[in-house]
């Protein structure tokens, strides 16, 4: 029986922080460009499920988590475009919209995996980690944050790049615009919908790539409704980091934190209760959002769908 | 006074106005029905990919729903909660308030309910006790509401967000209680102490349905009293037509806003509080028959009105029980419902974007005027200039 | 289509016409239920400001919405430089050159005078801050303008915010410059500097199109004058004839164009007259304060001006107290303040002498205050309930229309039929949803639901905006047996001097979130009055 202040308590955490909160990561960077373009996807979910799915199944088929993320960024993008066609072309509403996709996603998931594999639950192999030289030796946080799977990086190296596109480029002076007046943008002439459909297939690539993670590193396996609720703190997540990605890397660790740390508890010796284990990352959004109630702010054209000439 | 035949410009002559009026109904039953009509076709095709007989399935799910009376028993029994519950649904929605998390109220009232049944009856007449548990679960169910609900009021946070972690945190708290204190000593299975079969909701006499479908149905009319007939109700339109107005109105939105959902909340528990009244007498641990989800199709198939969601929850019940035996048979997983939920909303979101391009299409021939190029997204109608 | 021809008969050779820019012809554009525009034809001629003159709903902003690429329509074309465009989106017109500033800000309050200046005009992937800063620094010279581009546009007064959308509309258009109704958020000191601006302007050679309700604004700004009526063009008085004839006779010619056979009926409107001018209020108004604002301040929401400095103001019984000002300079905040659905940052509200600083919006409700709000769609009415329920969602839960909490269906409509008859309201049936009546019939049904049920004190926010000028005079008659009745006294917010110099026993000014003065309604106050207005900053 360890004590809690051990260092392998730590690193259990640290690690098990980053591996829980990567798909928060994607989908909520994800969900931040909708956002910021004016779109609620509810449906975030359901993007990460097929995500999962399709990643699982092309990594298992090839062998290569790589292939297996592309996969995961092709599903994502492939159910996004149900909100394209349904909310950005045809105006309809996105709460409805968002339930539909979450619905028929993780049926069709649940669906599909039953009659794929049946009842035998296929696993893959461990995902390869890369470690960065020098800074994976400092003590406890080297080993267990400086060295993962090559995606890892890949979603820092995102980061950076999502906030550079929102705030030092045109499109993304477009997408911010698209989210607070999408009629000023279409009185300078740019074509509001376009924007706003790249911005949601964005948000399905990415949450896609959040799924396929899930499936690929984090467990290994693709299991029904596996994505449990973690589309929704995505969304809590892009909405408390305000449009600004670095928030949403913070919120996506401190999730992170969160989910891992009953693994890291029974590691030291301290046994909790399943259910507590699985109320604690819902627990942390409340009181969150308790806590930053009158933080997060979103932009006005929120959910409203674009029509041009209407008033 | 509006003439009937008003609406679609063709002259009133009696026979006309009649075959007019039959017109408009029928228009307005296919947009309800055509939905889950095409849904139904698109879920025949998705089996019909996955090597299953569409038609073996569907006809299996009537036949084990409706057409056996045993299966129609279970589908009226089912009916119990699901009514319930989906006006807990229309309460909220109708107020502009989405209540999404519904389970979570459902389960943990539910869990309420079982823990304290057998302890109950054991010390009161039992239909004391059933009279009381039933008042529990509705006062569970709205309990659950009030952080959302507070939150929403005050401080105009999203209550799709908090109202769904309250659920995740329901549903877990359900378990920890059933696990926890009122884990029953006389069962292998983690589960309540068991309220015994002669206690539980009498049937209506002469079938083995129990009484709460009575509950259920003497309660919608209830509320579509209070919806239609009532000042309250009234606010509460108001407050999900136009929140600006409503407060401009000076009607007090955070009160309404919290006794919306609290009733809302409340009517879901007292729906888990039914079923396991009625149907149970206990609760097991990890049980979630996640009803919540999946009513919103209907509810908004059924535009929000209380007494036409009836019919479409009955259908949706017959699918319910019948479709568990269909896929049980098929060897699929129970899931293939939630696709074909999610099929019959995105089929309702273009049946309602259909209507209204033929709508705008229809009206500008009426005009004779020339259809003009408008290429771009449809355009406003109301213009101030 | 008729184009009375008004040219003189006396002047010798008229001097060469300018060449045109931009022609539309023929424009027709329907909406469901109404015909907008009706084979209008316009010639935009360089280095000219032709002004587009018309009642609110004659068309003028549909037909400048067709030629900025926003309606497309029905029949008709527009031609520039003599070859036929097609404009299908708001960018064709840009690439062709044509800019508009519209009626509401197209800018977004939470983006930088430069971000704003650079949507839409990128090219690659990078934003061109340096690009951006040039242009502006160019035109800023033009039109003698000065703005710092880093600056969050919803800090900036409207006035300004107005310039940097004209420094908008002038980089993306070179060709024609479209202004809809721009002296409505401008000071007069605001309006001198507008005019300078489009003399630089008309050097340049660029068309000017400046669209406007008000016939003196038309004949002191504009070159040429086309009169809308309807949506039909009723008239058009080129150069010359604006050049030749007295302002009397050219007033006379378009009231005549406007309103045929109407001039002597509407003679007193203010629009239709000279420059606002006083002729002082005759009203009895009694000592009894039924409102009174003790060093009021509110809070501003993101993007707009509060009440900084504390407001203090009695409006007596029997007494009509007109709130003057450019918009946007905390009329709403006050407005919404004093019916409850703001708290108030500091200072306190007496209503009939008692104290509601804290009371809730249906507190002050029953005790007689009403508000008459200009959000007609936003928050005035409730769109899909029927205009009987609207004329009584002030009262929802009180007798005879609720006993018990239950609704009493037939007393509602009894209601609703005789204030539709008193007050003219135009709809087919009291079941229709307000949604479908016009915007004029909206306000009238507003200001039923305020004065039908004791009122005593009554705030009107712009309760005239957009309306056509029968309803107008309605609503103003209104105000006016309000405070002739000598029980209630009227607030009237009002970004329309003639109408407050009308309707007003005294006037506030309020500029920038600050109470300027009050003055007295006599032979004058209009000069106190702009003087007032004129106090605060330049360049607001």
């Amino acid at each position: 029986m360890s004590s809690i202040l051990d260092a392998d308590f730590f690193a259990a955490l640290l690690s098990g922080a980053v591996l829980a909160g990567m798909p928060l990561l994607f989908a909520a960077l994800g969900e931040t460009i909708s956002e910021q373009a004016g779109l609620l996807n509810i449906g975030l979910e359901g993007m990460m499920l097929l995500g999962a799915y399709a990643g699982f199944v092309v990594a298992n088929w090839t062998g290569s988590s790589w292939a297996g993320f592309l996969a995961a960024i092709l599903a994502g993008m492939l159910v996004s475009m149900l909100m394209v066609v349904f909310c950005v072309r045809m105006g309809q509403d996105q709460i409805v919209v968002g339930i539909a996709i979450l619905l028929s996603m993780e049926g069709l998931t649940s669906l599909l995996h039953a009659a794929q594999f049946g009842t035998s639950y296929p696993r893959l192999g461990g995902v390869t980690q890369l470690s960065i030289p020098l800074l994976d030796g400092i003590p406890v946080i080297g080993p267990s944050i400086f060295s993962q799977p090559a995606i890892v990086y890949v979603g820092v190296i995102l980061i950076v790049a999502v906030g550079w596109l929102l705030y030092k480029t045109n499109i993304g002076l477009n997408l911010r615009a698209a989210g607070w007046k999408p009629v000023a943008l279409d009185n300078a002439g740019v074509d509001v919908l376009k924007v706003r459909t790249y911005a949601v297939l964005a948000t399905g690539a990415l949450a896609g790539l959040g799924g396929g993670y899930m499936s690929i590193v984090e467990a290994g396996i693709f299991v029904p409704f596996m994505t449990g609720g973690m589309g929704f703190i995505s969304i809590v997540i892009a909405m408390l980091g305000r449009g600004r990605p670095v928030w949403v890397l913070i919120g996506a660790f401190l999730f992170g934190i969160a989910l891992s740390i009953a693994t890291a508890l029974q590691l030291a010796g301290i046994n909790i209760p399943t259910d507590v284990v699985q109320m604690l990352p819902f627990a942390t959004v409340i009181l969150a959002l308790i806590i930053f109630v009158r933080a997060s702010y979103l932009p006005s054209a929120l959910a409203t769908p674009f029509v041009r000439g209407q008033r | 006074m509006a003439d009937a035949a008003d609406g679609l410009g063709l002259p009133v002559g009696r026979g006309i106005a009649h075959s007019v009026i039959a017109l408009k109904w029928l228009s307005a039953f296919w947009r309800a029905v055509g939905p889950v009509v095409y849904a139904l076709i698109a879920g025949g095709v998705l089996l019909l990919i996955m090597g299953r007989n569409p038609i073996a399935f569907y006809a299996t799910t009537f036949r084990s729903g409706l057409f056996t009376w045993a299966g129609l028993e279970q589908s009226i029994i089912r009916l119990a909660p699901l009514l319930l519950m989906a006006a807990g649904f229309i309460v909220a929605f109708q107020a502009g308030l989405w209540n999404i998390g519904g389970d979570g109220q459902f389960l943990l009232s539910a869990a309420m309910v079982g823990g304290l049944g057998a302890p109950m009856v054991a010390v009161m007449p039992y239909w004391l006790a059933l009279i009381l548990l039933c008042l529990i679960g509705f006062f569970v169910g709205g309990v659950w509401t009030v952080i959302p609900s507070f939150m929403k009021a005050w401080y105009g946070m999203n209550e799709i967000i908090t109202t769904l972690m309250m659920a995740f945190i329901g549903i877990n708290l359900a378990n920890i209680l059933i696990k926890g204190p009122f884990l029953s000593t006389k069962s292998l299975v983690p589960q309540t102490d068991v309220i015994p079969f002669k206690y539980l909701l009498p049937y209506v006499p002469g079938t083995r349905i129990h009484v709460g479908i009575i509950v259920a149905l003497v309660v919608l009319g209830m509320v579509h009293y209070v919806q239609t007939r009532t000042s309250y109700g009234l606010r509460l339109r108001i407050l999900g037509a136009n929140p600006k107005a409503a407060v401009h109105a000076g009607i007090n939105v955070k009160r309404d806003i919290m006794t919306a959902f609290a009733l809302s909340g409340g009517l879901i528990g007292l729906a888990a509080a039914v079923e396991v009244l009625g149907v149970w007498g206990y609760v097991r641990a990890d049980w979630n028959p996640a009803f919540g989800m999946t009513l919103f199709a209907i509810v908004f198939l059924a535009g929000l009105n209380v007494m036409v969601v009836i019919p479409f929850v009955a259908f949706f019940a017959v699918i319910q029980i019948g479709g568990h035996e269909a896929a049980r048979q098929a060897g699929l997983p129970n899931d293939f419902l939630l696709l074909l939920i999610g099929l019959i909303l995105f089929f309702m979101v273009l049946t309602e974007w259909g209507r209204r391009k033929a709508w705008l299409e229809r009206d500008r021939r009426r005009r004779g005027r020339r259809a003009g190029g408008s290429g771009r997204a449809a355009e406003g109608a109301v213009t101030n200039e | 289509m008729t184009t009375p021809d008004t040219q003189a008969v006396a002047s010798p050779a008229p001097p060469a016409e300018p060449p045109i820019a931009v022609e539309l012809c023929g424009i027709t554009k329907t909406f469901p239920g109404v015909r907008a525009n009706d084979c209008v034809d316009l010639a935009l001629r360089r280095g000219e400001v032709h002004c587009l003159l018309g009642e609110n709903g004659a068309g003028k902003s549909t037909l400048m919405n067709v030629l900025a690429g926003i309606y497309l329509p029905d029949e008709g074309c527009v031609r520039v430089g003599g070859d036929e465009v097609a404009i299908a989106c708001p960018r064709d017109a840009i690439d062709v050159g044509i800019g508009m500033v519209h009626q509401h800000s197209n800018l977004i309050p939470t983006f930088t005078v430069l971000e704003n200046l650079m949507l839409g005009q990128g090219e690659g992937v990078r934003l061109s801050e340096k690009k951006a800063l040039e242009g502006l620094k160019e035109l800023s010279a033009t039109l003698g303008v000065e703005v710092d581009p880093h600056t969050e546009v919803g800090r900036l007064a409207l006035g300004q915010q107005q310039q940097v959308e004209i420094i908008k509309a002038l980089w993306q258009g070179s060709k024609v410059l479209i202004l809809d109704e721009p002296t409505s958020m401008l000071t007069p000191q605001g309006i001198a500097d507008l005019e300078r601006a489009l003399v630089e302007l008309k050097k340049r050679g660029l068309a000017v199109v400046f669209i406007t309700h008000k016939l003196h604004e038309a004949f002191s700004i504009g070159d040429c004058v086309s009169v809308l009526r309807q949506g039909k063009l009723a008239g058009h008085i080129s150069a010359d004839v604006l050049r030749g004839k007295t302002k009397d006779e050219l007033q006379a010619m378009v009231v005549d164009l406007m309103f045929p056979g109407e001039a002597e009926s509407l003679a007193h409107v203010a629009e239709l007259r000279g420059e606002a001018v006083s002729e002082g209020s005759r009203r009895r108004v009694s000592d009894a304060a039924v409102l009174e604002l003790h060093g009021v301040t509110v809070a501003a929401k993101r993007g707009e001006v509060g009440i900084n400095e504390g407001v203090s103001l009695t409006v007596h019984a029997g007494e009509v107290v007109g709130v003057a000002g450019v918009d946007g300079n905390g009329q709403r905040p006050l407005a919404e303040a004093i019916a409850g659905q703001r708290p108030l940052a500091g200072g306190d509200l007496r209503l009939l002498s008692k104290s509601v600083k804290r009371l809730s919006v249906g507190g002050r409700q029953r005790l007689g205050l009403r508000y008459v709000s200009d959000d007609r769609l936003g928050e005035g009415i409730v769109s899909p309930l029927s205009v009987a329920l609207n004329l009584v969602t002030k009262r929802i839960g009180a007798a005879p229309f609720w006993t018990h909490g239950r609704t009493q269906n037939n007393k509602i409509d009894e209601n609703a039929r005789q204030l539709v008859d008193e007050f003219n309201i135009m709809t087919p049936d009291v079941h229709t949803h307000a949604g479908a009546l016009s915007g004029g019939n909206i306000q009238k049904l507003m200001v039923a639901r305020e004065l039908c049920f004791a009122p005593k004190v009554v705030v009107f926010n712009k309760p005239t905006h957009g309306l056509d000028v029968k309803t107008t005079a309605a609503v103003r008659a209104r105000i006016r047996a309000l405070a002739d009745g000598g029980e209630a006294g009227a607030l009237v917010i009002s970004t329309d001097l003639e109408e407050l110099l009308e309707l007003s026993d005294r006037v506030a000014v309020l500029s920038r979130g600050r109470l300027m003065g009050v003055v007295e309604n006599r032979p004058g106050a209009e000069r106190e009055i702009g003087a007032l207005m004129i106090g605060e900053t330049r360049g607001g």
